[in-house]
């Protein structure tokens, strides 16, 4: 790893300023950034450690209603919004209780993401801002219609992934936190690459008020993208055979030496289908 | 140079470092805390488990620098009064090491889980709980079998690290 000049800034507008030095990058839970400046993959020439600065953690569910849940053996927290500080570790989204209740497929998600230990370290708006192609919460996002709230705006995560590792964001622009609609009912299906724990495909299906989503992960070569043929037939029906005999494209998708694009096309149909099924 | 003071098995350190030095390099290299080892240098294999304000995380995937304040705990920081920890005692019991180098992170790893998870651990949550740590002898079993032994030893003692 080349060195660099090292900031921890107490503040976001401090962390703004310093966004403007020369090739700067922002270090969150360092779980990607880190192992690529090992392989000189990114060699900035300023990292600016978003860990000193308050408030940039931590979960908050606002509105919905207490319903009665025969699984969770009692009533539980349902609908509304959840608000997930940028520097929220996956472990934190995993075992809170307030995402169980309000979104059990996010807290499932975060709890596949890596290892315990990448768990401890690795951020949500970190994996967002980077937009790995692979990665588990973009999936997230998309499927649950989430907005990014950042300095200077909020972006629906329609607009934010933008392709392999790009998203909307400007230079001087960092993101604050997520904010998810609790939905209906939704499940993340991930098909995993057994070493590294990726997504080879993963698929997040949620449904509320009749209104579907499908994001897709691990497959696409410009990132996580929706499938509206497959939206559209699950707001007519919500049943996993709903979707069977939907075509995904190869075309588009990646081939690499885990898996060839018309495998994973196959893959989708199947993830898709186990996701409803899962989200009932 | 960043200076970084954080606690280390207990004892205040301070230290002059460069900004790109990982955690793990400023605990061999400069405190000669040699337990933790580097395997894959890749975050893959856990060979570098430490605790970090009492997480296990991986000691080559995180600056030095970011610890600063941090209380930090080692796989030398577990045995006490020339004792050694139950779960380090489970792996020696237990036949749980065949070349001994993936050890140290599998045993910080396992006082984490049982920290989040209990005492009572089934085989399951063991082998998922390990989902970070490599062994290249393949002694998986063994190492499932200490760490549940370990795990129950642990009760009512005080939580390490």
């Amino acid at each position: 790893m080349y060195n660099f000049d090292f900031h921890r800034p107490r503040s976001v507008d401090e962390a703004v300023k310093h966004l403007q030095a020369e090739d700067a990058k922002l270090l969150a839970g360092g779980q990607t950034l880190l192992p690529t400046m090992k392989q000189r993959l990114a060699a900035p020439k300023n990292v600016i450690d978003l860990n000193a600065i308050g408030g940039l953690s931590g979960i908050e569910h606002k509105g919905g209603s207490l319903v009665m849940d025969k699984n969770a053996g009692g009533t539980v927290l349902r609908g509304g919004t959840l608000s997930i500080g940028a520097l929220t570790r996956h472990a934190e989204v995993a075992e809170s209780e307030e995402v169980k209740q309000a979104i059990p497929a996010l807290a499932a998600l975060a709890a596949g993401i890596g290892d315990p230990a990448v768990r401890n370290r690795g951020t949500i708006g970190g994996s967002i801002a980077n937009n790995d192609p692979a990665a588990d919460y973009p999936a997230a996002c998309l499927g649950l219609g989430a907005a990014i709230v950042t300095n200077k705006r909020e972006i629906s995560a329609d607009d934010f992934f933008k392709g392999l590792f790009e998203t909307a964001l400007a230079a001087d622009e960092m993101i604050l936190r997520v904010v998810f609609p609790a939905p209906g009912r939704a499940a993340y299906m991930k098909f995993r690459h057994p070493a590294s724990r990726f997504a080879i495909v993963g698929v997040f299906v949620s449904e509320k008020q009749g209104a579907v989503r499908v994001a897709v992960t691990g497959a696409g070569q410009s990132g996580v993208f929706r499938v509206p043929a497959m939206e559209k037939a699950l707001a007519e029906r919500f049943e996993p055979d709903a979707i069977e005999g939907i075509k995904i494209d190869p075309s588009d998708l990646v081939s690499d030496i885990h898996a060839a694009a018309d495998y994973r096309a196959h893959l989708i149909g199947v993830m898709a289908q186990r996701a409803v099924k899962a989200a009932g | 140079m960043p200076k970084v003071s954080l606690s280390v098995n207990g004892k205040a350190v301070s230290a002059d470092v460069e900004a790109r030095t990982l955690l793990v390099t400023f605990l061999r290299e400069q405190l000669k805390l040699t337990g933790t080892h580097i395997g894959c240098d890749t975050s893959q294999c856990g060979a570098c488990v430490v605790h970090v304000d009492g997480k296990a995380v991986k000691s080559c995937t995180m600056l030095a620098v970011q610890a600063d304040g941090a209380r930090v705990v080692t796989i030398e920081g577990l045995a006490a009064d020339g004792a050694l920890h139950p779960m380090q005692e489970a792996f020696r019991e237990n036949h749980g090491l065949q070349c001994g180098f993936c050890t140290p992170g599998m045993i910080m790893t396992a006082v984490d889980l049982v920290n989040r998870e209990g005492n009572d651990l089934d085989e399951q949550t063991i082998r998922e709980g390990l989902e970070g740590n490599l062994c290249r002898c393949t002694g998986y079993h063994n190492i499932v079998k200490s760490i549940a032994a370990g795990a129950k030893a642990m009760k009512g003692k005080r939580r390490a690290a």
